[in-house]
């Protein structure tokens, strides 16, 4: 999509969104601010057509989350325009970079897609607003003041004029923006903060090419790719003789670090890709194993001298004095993210030197550098078609070497389009795992159960390190690593969190609310520690929560919403767990049963939420629902094996997810409180794994510290 | 050259017949619709109708599909929405929404046999893999639809 912008537009938009000045850019000569012939663009944000649609353009990506239809109903809170004429876009990374990064952050990931935007999205929306009024209002040689707009009508009061949006667009977006607008009260919102209908689901049902995979160009070609099992690993050799000679192969793409097979159709690529006899250099790591991983991780924990990532009050000091100490060891497998859409990325090199790329990805900015970098060629001259998810969690966001391949490959075919996927097998042995970790906890409790001092020693990779290590901080501290611990919320007056970065060769990323394996650590082991004291674990954690944390109201709110304490059905048995992160406060409980086999069954997850702000309420709820599925399968059985330095795994029968049968009950009660913005989509898998684990010890007296469950007889003993 | 009925039309591909009907629909036929999971037969984002019945077409043959009537999502309604993506939209059931179609075909499977199925009916028959965690508003689009009366128009479709 080429958009045309002229230079006086460009720079007054830019500057009134905080962009700065451009240096240099260039862009097709137009007419001010319009875009085609009956649509205008009033600012980076907003398109208004003629018949009074509204196209606004969003910088984030949308992997079902819903952020794409939540920016959308805050931009047209502001502009106050009619719901049912919006319509939503990508806005392009290309332009974007052109334009001085004029939408800001195209990163979406941190549950940050709605709160780290939403308040230049609403002040653009504002801003469009008064440019509309002011428009209207000089149609009518009216002072603005008198002039007031709401669902995409402005209205001159005194004169009973109306003008709609798409009548004074043009004119609107010629005028300068205001320097100053005022955003609406959450209190007031009609269009924000409703459960209105997603914008991306009508393509979806319908089966519409929406995806990385589904991008069809003419003379498209199809790539499947092979990497070395072992992380790492390099091509030493390669025979594709017989791969060759295979119907509707047109080339082998043979890289430093993977082969690729390129053909008229995926499957044709992918069959003559299993005749290529490739031979690797795995770099050292081929007889790296979960024993071995597990023994540089535990030597970390004994290291001497580590970094702490917390030091409060006098921890040795509190722990020999105190009434009674108490140790745990948790530990926690690699996890592939396995989005059920697999690494994709269809990349053409043009004629003219322009390279166009269509991905799924977190990040357009991202894709479009990483892009840029594989093909040798300057940001400008290249494009990032931001295409639907299927599936992110943090796959497609930090680490772009999908993007990367598929530039290569294209490189090796120039001007043709090449569309590559990786098989089933290719993603789920060749992910940025969530890192496996072992955790020791100490606990030092006084003579009546209180927690007096915590010393926790961390023992887990850096994903820093694999995908970003110039944002790694002197000390070593990885922030994902430790969370939960070094902001622990109890009122301990002596802690110590150390932390021993232990790397391994097994690439690690950011899976789903990262770190939150500390939140299944901790939360069991304040619930061992409240058995130790022989308190109720909602209180027990309440005693440690100052009033007015909000960890306490989310607690008080779950735990009233769930019947905590009230009667249960026979063999069913409820946990509970509260976590912050991702800019919300969490709590949990789960209601479990263990059948006479063993057999852990989840019922009923009830989950309370203060994110401050609820910007569409059914699809934070569906993010719930989301966060409890994506957990429980972590929880119940996945877990990556690392055998001979590659992971074991290869496809979804011996990486289970979870089926209809196995869905709990989910309610989701939000308690938003207002004055902060907090994230949906990653919060509420924080509290789960500990919610269940502690319901699991209410039902059968079994402290599980490691998961999956599958490793764990749960069978009355 | 191999003869298919897809979707009411005869479409003709130059294709092995060894090769899975699924990469027939979306390279050969221009029917993306139809998505890969894992290519083989377990997680069901490629389940389309044979002869009225779901399968997975990762890894169907498309010989084995010769004669037979083949629907795909994009022909799952003659016009507009059918009354189970209707239900899909009314009840937000996609998030990502890639195992949407898959799950989708599977619904018009299940409610053609059984236009009222129980839980476990639901449980037996919807073994798609969804890793967004939609499976409570499946389940609530597929007895929304069970109680919801069909047209003679929604019948058609």
């Amino acid at each position: 999509m080429t958009i045309a912008v002229s230079r006086r537009e460009f720079l007054k938009v830019s500057a009134a969104l905080g962009g700065g000045l451009a240096l240099e850019f260039s862009f097709p000569v137009a007419s001010a601010g319009a875009v085609g012939a009956s649509a205008t663009e009033v600012n980076a944000w907003i398109v208004i057509h003629r018949d009074d649609r509204v196209v606004v353009r969003i910088a984030r990506s949308e992997m079902g989350q819903g952020t794409f239809t939540a920016l959308a109903q805050l931009v047209a809170e502001e502009l106050d325009c009619d719901w049912a004429k919006v319509s939503a876009e990508f806005a392009s990374p290309n332009e974007h970079i052109r334009r001085n990064r004029i939408w800001g952050s195209m990163s979406t990931g941190g549950s940050m897609g709605v709160r780290s935007s939403q308040d230049y999205v609403r002040k653009a929306g504002a801003s469009a607003r008064a440019m509309l009024i002011m428009a209207a209002a000089a149609r009518w040689r009216v002072p603005a003041a008198e002039c007031t707009a709401e669902s995409g009508v402005i209205s001159h009061g005194p004169t009973r004029r109306r003008l709609r949006y798409g009548q004074v667009a043009a004119e609107a977006a010629k005028l300068a923006p205001p320097t100053e607008v005022q955003l609406r009260d959450p209190k007031d919102w009609k269009i924000a903060g409703k459960p209105m209908h997603r914008l991306d689901i009508p393509d979806k049902v319908l089966g519409k090419p929406v995806f990385g995979v589904d991008v069809t160009l003419p003379g498209m070609l199809h790539a499947s790719i092979a990497q070395c099992p072992v992380f790492g690993g390099k091509v030493t050799s390669l025979d594709a003789g017989e791969a060759q000679r295979m119907r509707g192969v047109r080339k082998v793409v043979r890289e430093e670090s993977f082969i690729a097979v390129v053909a008229d159709s995926w499957w044709r690529a992918n069959q003559a890709l299993k005749k290529v006899r490739i031979e690797w250099d795995t770099g050292g790591n081929g007889n790296a194993g979960n024993q071995t991983i597990a023994a540089m991780l535990r030597e970390g924990l004994v290291s001497s001298n580590l970094p702490q990532a917390r030091k409060l009050g006098d921890t040795p000091a509190a722990m020999a004095a105190a009434a009674k100490v108490i140790e745990a060891e948790y530990q926690s497998p690699y996890l592939s993210h396995a989005t059920m859409e697999p690494q994709t990325c269809t990349a053409w090199l043009k004629p003219d030197g322009f390279l166009e790329v269509w991905t799924s990805t977190q990040n357009g900015e991202a894709s479009m550098a990483a892009a840029a970098e594989a093909a040798g060629l300057p940001l400008e001259k290249v494009e990032v078609h931001k295409m639907m998810l299927g599936g992110g969690f943090g796959r497609r966001g930090a680490a772009q070497d999908f993007v990367r391949q598929g530039v290569a490959i294209a490189k090796a075919l120039p001007g043709v389009p090449v569309k590559m996927m990786w098989s089933r097998e290719e993603d789920m042995q060749h992910d940025f795992y969530r890192p496996a970790s072992i955790v020791r906890m100490k606990a030092g409790l006084d003579g009546e159960g209180k927690l007096v001092a915590m010393h926790t020693t961390i023992a887990c990779p850096s994903i820093l390190k694999v995908l970003n290590p110039a944002a790694l901080s002197k000390d070593g501290i990885e922030p994902s690593a430790v969370r939960s611990f070094s902001d622990m919320p109890y009122t301990v007056a002596n802690q110590q969190v150390d932390y021993a970065m232990r790397n391994g060769h097994v690439p690690v990323g950011n899976w789903r609310a990262p770190g939150q394996q500390n939140s299944f650590y901790r939360e069991c082991f304040i619930d061992e520690l409240a058995v130790a004291a022989g308190k109720d674990p909602v209180e027990y954690r309440l005693a440690m929560l100052k009033q007015g944390d909000k960890n306490r109201l989310v607690l008080e709110a779950v735990a009233k919403a769930a019947g905590w304490g009230t009667p249960l059905p026979p063999g069913v048995h409820r946990g509970v767990a509260v976590v912050d992160g991702f800019g919300s406060y969490t709590a949990m409980v789960a209601e479990v049963s263990v059948s006479a086999k063993g057999e852990p069954r989840v019922h009923r997850i009830v989950v309370a939420v203060d994110s401050g702000y609820v910007v569409n309420p059914d699809t934070c709820r569906a993010q719930a629902e989301s966060n409890v599925v994506f957990g429980l399968g972590a929880i119940l059985y996945q877990e990556n094996t690392v055998k001979e330095g590659r992971v074991v795994e290869s496809n979804f029968h011996d990486f289970r997810l979870p089926r209809i049968a196995e869905m709990p009950k989910v309610e989701a009660v939000f308690v938003p409180t207002g004055g902060f913005w907090g994230g949906h989509g990653e919060p509420a898998i924080l509290p789960l794994a500990p919610a269940v684990c502690n319901a699991i010890f209410a039902a059968t007296g079994k402290r599980i510290r490691s998961l999956p469950l599958t490793h764990h007889d749960l069978r009355e003993a | 050259m191999l003869k298919l009925t897809v979707n009411g039309r005869t479409r003709t591909v130059d294709v092995e017949p060894e090769m899975p009907l699924l990469w027939v629909l979306r390279d050969h036929l221009d029917l993306p619709g139809t998505k890969y999971g894992c290519g083989i037969s377990v997680c069901g984002a490629c389940t389309v109708h044979l002869d009225g019945e779901p399968v997975r077409s990762c890894t169907l043959p498309v010989s084995a599909a010769l004669g037979r009537k083949i629907v795909t999502i994009e022909g799952l309604s003659a016009r507009g929405l059918h009354r189970i993506q209707q239900a899909w939209i009314e009840h937000e059931v996609p998030q990502c929404g890639y195992c949407a179609t898959g799950m989708i075909m599977a619904a018009a499977g299940l409610l053609a046999k059984n236009p009222k199925p129980t839980d476990a009916d639901i449980d037996a028959t919807m073994t798609n893999l969804c890793r967004c965690g939609t499976y409570a508003r499946v389940r609530k689009a597929i007895h929304a639809l069970a109680d919801a009366p069909v047209t003679p128009a929604a019948r058609r479709s």
